[in-house]
């Protein structure tokens, strides 16, 4: 399959050019890639962007501060502006990307309506992208409504289980793209299997799953090939991130990933330690990423960094931190005005804290994903609406 | 592949070997009979339909052996090549206590070592030891959801181990969770919800997994305390405040884990107050004695006593009542339960004090119950071990490691999720579309031999002959083959040799449901 890059697909109930932030765009088309990465557990924003330019920052957190930037110090961090830095674990693989104005952090980002401070209930949140008030429906999540808004969408969760945000709508596919194999049963126990699902709830699912498992190991083979050529393997996140890269250059255009490992109630490290080893195995997988994707494709590829939320901007008794609100999101690509902090701030001090606790939510991710939605793919407010209801969206002109 | 035979035919020969060969539990005199219903029920309140439990169904009637199944039993009544199996388990053996204590000792030792080869195969040698320690409960748990007739209360072992989850990876959980299953949650799965509770919180796995072991006045840790009500009890969204979180956790100070065998110094006030058994520790000397305010009743600090003044309140909470029975509706029925069923069933919770077999009681004598019957979607677990229970009913297996690796493989390990929520009991988190192309993999392997089930996991150890029979009693005299739709029998029909009837038997929609 070839996307149609650059080929401006139109819906016929969105014909009429829509108005948005002063452009005209033709509606909606998937030309873009789009990655979501979900850091599941609330990865601790404020250690990652950081305030270094707040003294408060500096008297919350006696163990697990980050030093100021300093040139000197391979553990200091790294200089974003004035006020904020970035944790010295992305030194090799986001900084470089912010220098080249290709990612912005979009600070005091998260779900402003739900305050539960549970994982479980804020990602579910999040993955929905429905309004917290009145009652949940489980079975559609906002990137299943977006590919479903969509022409010319081909969603794909690099996930072993389906994610919630793929939920409703067609089957979507799902695949762990870290653990393939070749496939045992071959094209006609396939086939049989398949007539057993005809006209089955399950049967569309069977189908898909066959097929995106032929694409994905056929694609894995040529990455073996070159494996055995000399190139370093990579491991863990950064192993599956090039393989997307590579599955989203060719075959998909919609994608949605998870990470876990950030819930840091113990010990979480600074500079060094458990949170350093994860953010630089995020930070290889980006930059893997991207360098899968290549420099064409990545001009036009966005990918949005989301978590729960934040956590206590006061590290806890057990050089830890405990479940907090505002988070901070990334936004990534070729074509990604980046190089700034995007969205609204304040003064990161001990009276702007929310409850006396964790940052505030200034920008909703339903405004913000909205938002940027309605840049890359030009939706207008009744499209936008469908993806996110009732929801407002903010124009960050992020691309 | 063997022909097919009519519904009254006689047992086929091999299904006659596997009877002779098995022990007098399993002594059978081929006669299996039940109405649909009753087939659905057996597959639905055990692991997965298999010809022994039939006839046990059959023997007693529905109703006496729902009764029975409800009833808790105390200890294994495994068949004694099962029996033989889990008791040979060093994890059966070794009080956990003294392997924690074992374990421990190990680790400091390899630390302390100083050339940095012989350090690093020591500490390879603790991880190894950890890592076995965890193989061996799931293997014990293994053989007793394949094996026991005690089906429902293996079943709700499970269900309460992820209702109560602990991520074994954690810290020396490993060495733990074995205990955590057996002593904790086991014996009390079909009891007293107060008392499962209780028992989870002083068990050191929980209080590892969830730090509560580090909140300690001063030091306050607020991830149990939270977790305790948004997921062990009331549910999320019941009304309780972050302020009631912070106050649970102010309660929970000093509750934790101690591997010294000496007990902690104390001022004489607070010697009274120590609570010591097993690691479990409650340390004065860590709690917070402040008076709390939690939903609304103030607790006096008094100790560990407020603890067990929190969990009755909790416990006794409608939204506790509600949230538990909720869970179990789905976890027996699949998707969205009848609000109606579990407000009844909440109704006999609270009537019961928490009876978690008076409240299950509810569910399967509804007639929601009964409507729902073989629209389940097997999760992963119940997929491999009814697969598993179906192909070698009867015939102990050697080696439980490859349904180890099948539910890692499928995402859902045993003691393997490393979030509190535990796995999910919906549908649709077990059947997108790459789930289901593993699936296949698996039915593919299970259905073409003998799976290395009959391997004995030691080094240069022989595969035993075995086949899976799934063409057996019940397929053919019990009237499995009667409830098959026409696709799945033509399907059947085009298979080109057994282990292909197999895999297409094991993967048709029927067999994912139960």
């Amino acid at each position: 399959m070839t996307l149609h890059r650059r080929h401006l697909l139109t819906l016929a109930a969105a014909t009429a050019p829509a108005l948005v932030a002063g452009g005209v765009w033709a509606a909606p088309q998937t030309s873009t890639r789009l990655l979501v990465v979900f850091l599941r557990g609330a990865y601790d924003a404020a250690n990652v962007v950081i305030p270094t330019g707040s003294d408060f920052y500096y008297q919350a957190r006696p163990t697990l501060h980050i030093v100021k930037p300093d040139p000197a110090n391979p553990d200091a961090a790294l200089p974003l502006d004035a006020d904020w830095s970035l944790h010295p674990a992305l030194k090799d693989t986001i900084y470089p990307l912010w220098k080249a104005g290709q990612v912005a952090f979009v600070p005091f980002a998260g779900a402003g309506d739900d305050l539960s401070r549970s994982h479980f209930e804020t990602q579910d949140t999040i993955e929905l992208g429905q309004a917290v008030q009145g009652s949940r429906n489980y079975g559609s999540g906002f990137m299943s409504r977006l590919s479903m808004t969509l022409n010319g969408a081909e969603p794909i969760a690099f996930t072993d289980q389906l994610p919630l945000t793929f939920r409703g709508g067609k089957a979507i596919p799902n695949v762990a793209v870290g653990a393939v194999g070749k496939p045992g049963v071959d094209d006609h126990l396939a086939g049989l299997i398949q007539q057993m699902y005809q006209g089955q709830p399950l049967g569309p699912a069977v189908a898909e799953g066959f097929q995106v498992r032929n694409q994905v190991y056929q694609s894995i083979s040529q990455e073996m090939v070159a494996a055995n050529r000399g190139a370093v393997s990579p491991k863990g996140f950064e192993l599956s991130a090039r393989r997307i890269g590579r599955l989203m250059k060719a075959n998909y255009n919609l994608g949605f990933v998870d990470i876990g490992g950030w819930d840091t109630h113990v010990n979480e490290g600074a500079a060094q330690g458990y949170l350093a080893g994860r953010l630089g195995e995020l930070g290889r997988g980006l930059a893997g990423f991207a360098d899968e994707i290549g420099p064409d494709a990545w001009k036009d590829t966005v990918v949005v960094v989301v978590s729960e939320f934040g956590r206590t901007f006061r590290e806890n008794g057990d050089r830890g931190t405990d479940h907090g609100h505002g988070s901070v999101y990334w936004v990534l690509g070729g074509g990604v005005k980046g190089g700034r902090l995007a969205g609204e701030q304040v003064q990161v001090v001990e009276t702007t804290l929310n409850q006396n606790r964790d940052y505030a939510v200034l920008t909703d991710y339903r405004s913000l994903i909205g938002g940027l939605f309605g840049r890359i793919y030009g939706l207008n407010q009744n499209q936008l609406g469908q993806v996110f209801p009732g929801a407002a969206p903010k124009d960050l002109q992020l691309v | 592949m063997r022909p097919r035979r009519p519904k009254t035919a006689l047992m086929t020969a091999a299904v006659a070997a596997v009877a002779l060969a098995a022990s007098t539990a399993f002594a059978t005199d081929g006669q299996v009979s039940l109405n649909a219903h009753d087939l659905a029920l057996l597959n639905r309140v055990t692991w997965g339909q298999s010809a022994s439990a039939a006839e046990d169904l059959q023997k007693l009637g529905a109703r006496a052996w729902l009764d029975r199944q409800l009833r808790a039993q105390a200890g294994d009544r495994l068949p004694p090549a099962a029996q033989a199996q889990v008791d040979a388990l060093p994890v059966s053996k070794t009080p956990m206590p003294e392997l924690v204590v074992q374990l421990n000792a190990q680790i400091q030792a390899a630390n302390k070592l100083t050339d940095p080869d012989q350090k690093k195969l020591a500490q390879q040698a603790y991880q190894q030891a950890m890592t076995d320690l965890g193989k061996q409960a799931a293997t014990r748990e293994l053989l007793r959801d394949l094996y026991s007739p005690d089906q429902l209360q293996e079943q709700m072992t499970w269900f309460w181990l992820n209702h109560f989850n602990v991520h074994m990876y954690k810290r020396d959980v490993r060495a733990m969770i074995g205990d955590y299953e057996d002593q904790a949650i086991r014996p009390r799965a079909l009891g007293k919800f107060r008392d499962l509770l209780e028992a989870t919180l002083k068990h050191p796995a929980m209080l590892r997994y969830l730090d509560n072991d580090q909140n300690a006045n001063g030091h306050i840790n607020e991830n149990y305390a939270r977790e305790i009500m948004e997921l062990h009890t009331l549910g999320v969204g019941s009304g309780y405040s972050q302020r009631d979180v912070q106050e649970l956790a102010r309660i929970l100070t000093g509750v934790g884990v101690d591997v010294n065998p000496d007990p902690p110094k104390l001022k004489a006030a607070y010697q009274p107050l120590l609570v010591r058994s097993g690691l479990f520790e409650f340390n004065p000397n860590r709690h917070d004695f402040g008076d709390k305010v939690f939903l609304g009743h103030t607790i006096k600090g008094s100790g560990f006593g407020e603890v067990e003044q929190a969990l009755d309140i909790i416990a006794r909470e409608p939204a506790t009542a509600h949230h538990v029975s909720a869970q179990m509706a789905a976890y027996f029925m699949g998707d969205d339960p009848p609000p109606a069923l579990v407000d009844r069933m909440a109704k006999a919770f609270q009537r019961s004090d928490g009876d978690i077999a008076a409240t299950l009681r509810v569910l399967f004598t509804s007639r929601e119950f009964d409507a729902s019957l073989g629209k389940a979607f097997k999760d992963p677990m119940h997929y491999t071990v009814s697969a598993v229970r179906f192909a070698y009913d009867g015939r102990v297996i050697l080696n439980t490691t490859p349904m180890q690796n099948w539910l890692n493989r499928m995402s859902e390990g045993l003691y393997n999720h490393e979030t509190p929520d535990g796995f999910s009991a919906a549908s649709a988190s077990w059947n997108g579309p790459g789930q289901m192309a593993v699936r296949f993999e698996i039915a593919r392997q299970i259905g073409s031999g003998s799976a290395g089930l009959f391997k004995l996991d030691q080094p240069q150890a022989k595969d035993q002959p075995a086949f899976p029979q799934l063409q057996n009693a019940l397929y053919y005299k019990a009237g499995l083959d009667q409830t098959l739709a026409p696709t799945t029998k033509s399907a059947l029909g085009q298979a080109g040799s057994p282990q292909d009837w197999n895999t297409l038997f094991l993967s048709s929609p029927e067999f994912m449901r139960r």
